[in-house]
């Protein structure tokens, strides 16, 4: 217990979560900061590249060609598997509609990768090695989820459309997919020589500009929070906290069945517990407009994401280290 | 210097229905269209802000469309279907353009 409290107390002191505190709480008394969208945007466009380049660069130097296969298979499969218990546990939990639970069961099988990042950035803060090819397994896990969401659309109401090749480019060419997978490419193709020509560019800055981007992300989320509480219910609310505890533990099961490292597991528990809120959203207005975005948004980004920013990844460290020591 | 009847129909849409807009306009021979982004507004569900949005799910743009008037109805019919389930306003205005063998 005490490791677990002496954990969370280091996670929530570190600069990247109090920097994402800050800018919940400077939204929540309605301040205007701002951070302004074409910085935001760039940032995420570094972190996404650096991220993805480590990454690729990691399994250029250590390989990793069954091991991929097998993690990325795992991801697939958690990705399509989790809507199903996410859209059982909002039938339980809650009286949304069939078309918002399978939006919503959409957005918790697929990932949050500004969550995978953190959880990174803090396993490498305390020495937690993980294996670089994890990157490629979040970007596999994007989509399947939402195939898994139209499916149980197309089972409650057998008159849904078809889908169309845009929600596919939606889902599979959004700017955030290309950009990872492409830099893990580069980083893979490059290795290590390519990473020490670029490695002032990508290290250096890393922890500083993730900070800023989480106080622009805080901002957001807490705005979003600020208006939760007229589209989330009681029970939204305890489903956003506890699906991801629940899916958390679905990822430990892939993470050990796979033999992956303590930091391995802990990725692989957080992508599972985290939930999308950029590509899937998306994805969700041109498959099912029906479906009130303010619901699943709320969800996902207010709730969810710092739940898990704050709580949750320090937990999921704790409990890999417990189960793998055990 | 003669001015020619045309009509100015305007679309405002969600930013993730661009392309299908864009494809259905193109299918309906409306070759000159402008897309503006949107900041932000008021609609049914109340205020709406495009700033801060992490996902395009929240954005809106507007389509501005001139065109003769006896193509209009065959604009309508190809444009329906996509905003048929979408949030989204179309209006048309009666409108003057200088060259008219451009529209």
């Amino acid at each position: 217990m005490d490791g677990i409290l002496a954990l969370a107390q280091q996670n929530l002191l570190s600069p990247i979560i109090l920097s994402f505190v800050l800018g919940l709480a400077a939204a929540l008394v309605r301040s205007d900061l701002n951070i302004p969208e074409a910085i935001a945007k760039g940032l995420s466009v570094y972190l996404l590249f650096a991220i993805g380049f480590k990454g690729g660069a990691n399994v250029s130097s250590h390989g990793a060609d069954l091991e991929l296969a097998l993690a990325l298979l795992a991801g697939i499969i958690l990705s399509a598997a989790l809507p199903f218990v996410a859209y059982g546990l909002l039938r339980l939990l809650t009286r949304l509609s069939v078309v918002d639970a399978a939006a919503v069961a959409a957005h918790y099988g697929s990932i949050s990768i500004v969550t995978f990042v953190a959880a990174s950035t803090i396993l490498d803060s305390q020495g937690i090695g993980y294996e670089g090819y994890m990157v490629a397994v979040a970007a596999a896990m994007e989509a399947p989820a939402i195939l898994t969401a139209l499916w149980l659309i197309s089972r409650a109401r057998p008159e849904s459309r078809q889908q169309d090749s845009h929600l596919w480019r939606e889902v599979m060419l959004n700017g955030s997919i290309i950009l990872l997978v492409g830099a893990f490419v580069i980083g893979w193709i490059t290795g290590e020589e390519g990473k020490r020509q670029i490695d002032p560019f990508i290290t250096a800055p890393f922890h500083g500009l993730l900070c800023l981007f989480l106080l622009d992300m805080g901002l957001v989320a807490g705005r979003g929070l600020y208006k939760a509480q007229r589209v989330v219910s009681a029970g939204a609310l305890v489903f956003g906290i506890t699906m991801p505890l629940v899916s958390s533990l679905f990822g430990l099961l892939a993470g050990l069945a796979l033999g992956l490292s303590l930091g391995g597991v802990t990725l692989l528990m957080v992508l599972a517990a985290s939930a999308s809120y950029i590509a899937v959203p998306a994805a969700m207005r041109v498959a099912l407009p029906e479906a009130n975005p303010a619901v699943y948004l709320t969800l996902s980004l207010c709730i969810t994401f710092p739940f898990n920013l704050i709580l949750g990844i320090p937990l999921y460290i704790t409990a890999a280290e417990l189960v793998m020591a055990g | 210097m003669d001015l020619y009847p045309a009509k100015r129909v305007e679309i405002i849409i969600e930013s993730v229905m661009e392309g299908h807009l864009t494809e259905a306009l193109v299918d309906a021979g409306v070759t000159g269209f402008t897309i503006v982004p949107v900041s932000g507004g008021s609609g049914r569900s109340g205020q709406w802000s495009g700033q801060g949005q992490v996902s395009r799910a929240g954005g809106m743009v507007m389509f501005v469309c001139l065109l003769r008037p006896d193509r209009l109805q065959t604009l309508l019919d190809s444009v329906f279907p996509v905003l048929d389930r979408h949030i989204g306003v179309l209006s048309v205005t009666d409108t003057y353009v200088l060259r008219a063998e451009r529209f």
